[in-house]
């Protein structure tokens, strides 16, 4: 590795870079097929283990997965939430977006007709240790419950009023993400949902 | 260049305590004090790292002869995020419980300074088996460095260790131990032991 003069066109120079970014990108594509439906059932038994505490009085075995079509044309998985005894209780919506570092992945849970946030979990998110990976957090979570679904939901970095939500401090950006994806995802199926069988 | 080289041998032992990274290299604090609360996510985190470093050292000694001085660092970095991320992968598929309890914390090994300062200091210089060596001797060195922690802490925090309890019931767990201030205290207090030791045994030795 001494300093030779530096030669060439930039394939000359680069292209062990390229073959490489080649080469890993196969191995991760690889990794990815054998392992990711084994990650999706991980989180998908975490989603029915959470449902409980999403909806409240839900049973999750007597919830079933149920396939609306979104506002962005886009079909979508949802949870139909019933009690032990067969009653139905609300929805939980899987949703996903953009954090400050990587996607977030959201459940939230609505009541039957779909007027009331009933309760909120972070499946997934690498958001800063400390700052941003607070919004995995119950005292944040909590701020959601009970907000109606009317209007959007607004954040604030000091005192919030009845339906926004609070900042955590130094993780504005994490905290606008969540409330921006619980948002859109709202907008996006609330109308959807009010038109599926509720029975 | 290889005559004035460490041997495999000699990679393999300075790894583990001459030049351990914890405790000599003060390197890859940030895992040190962030997961050694416990002892599992503290073995998980050495396992995870230590399957990187292994995997970057042979690959990047295989291909020694070929790197290019000013882009040897961004081909360090590609093969390294390249193992983090089978690594996080294979977490969430098979340990998704530890996984979410590590979070971001297994994907920043990619910035851990152990790794990268391996690949500069020994597997772009010298042959596969001395990088496997001193991959392994530095992987020893980095699981010796966040279990000692981690074993002090998870007693003194939680009175088990492994989730197994070892001290009595009536132990009151020093709460602080397994919060951050106990990281601080834990590696502070083991780091002056460790020179302490190293200084007597140098005054020993001369006359």
């Amino acid at each position: 590795m001494s300093d030779e003069p530096q030669k060439g066109g930039y394939i000359r120079q680069a292209w062990l870079v390229i073959i490489l970014a080649l080469v890993y990108g196969a191995a991760l594509a690889g990794t990815q097929t054998a392992l990711g439906p084994r990650i999706a059932e991980n989180k998908k038994n975490e989603t029915f283990h959470q449902i409980p505490m999403l909806v409240e009085g839900a049973d999750s075995a007597k919830t079933e997965p149920v396939t609306v079509k979104g506002k962005d044309g886009k079909d979508q998985v949802v949870y139909r939430a019933r009690s032990a005894d067969g009653t139905f209780l609300g929805w939980v919506l899987p949703t996903t977006g953009q954090g400050f570092a990587d996607r977030i992945d959201v459940l939230i849970g609505v009541n039957a007709d779909v007027t009331k946030i009933t309760g909120m979990y972070v499946l997934d998110q690498k958001e800063t240790p400390g700052l941003g990976a607070l919004i995995t957090e119950e005292d944040f979570l909590k701020q959601y419950r009970g907000i109606s679904t009317d209007k959007p939901i607004t954040v604030v970095k000091a005192e919030p009023a009845p339906g926004q939500i609070l900042a955590i401090s130094g993780a504005t950006i994490s905290s606008d993400s969540v409330t921006d994806i619980v948002n859109k995802t709202i907008e996006n199926l609330k109308e959807p949902i009010r038109t599926l069988d509720t029975k | 260049m290889s005559n004035s080289q460490p041997t495999a041998q000699e990679r393999f032992i300075n790894g583990i305590l001459p030049e351990n990274p914890t405790y000599r290299q003060l390197l890859g604090m940030c895992p040190t004090l962030a997961v050694t609360g416990a002892m599992e996510p503290a073995m998980t985190m050495a396992a995870a790292t230590g399957f990187v470093m292994i995997s970057a050292n042979v690959i990047i000694s295989l291909i020694r002869g070929l790197l290019k001085p000013h882009l040897r660092i961004l081909i360090f970095t590609l093969t390294i995020a390249t193992f983090v991320t089978i690594a996080d992968r294979f977490l969430a598929a098979y340990m998704y419980e530890m996984s979410k309890q590590l979070g971001s914390y297994i994907p920043l090994i990619i910035v851990n300074c152990i790794i990268i300062s391996r690949c500069e200091i020994c597997a772009a210089k010298q042959g596969v088996g001395t990088a496997l060596a001193d991959g392994v001797g530095m992987s020893l060195g980095f699981l010796l460095g966040l279990g000692s922690i981690a074993t002090v802490r998870e007693i003194l925090g939680s009175g088990t260790w492994f989730g197994m309890a070892v001290l009595p019931e009536a132990w009151p767990d020093w709460g602080i131990m397994v919060l951050p201030p106990g990281a601080f205290l834990t590696l502070g207090l083991l780091l002056g032991l460790v020179n302490w030791l190293g200084n007597r045994k140098k005054s020993a030795g001369t006359p």
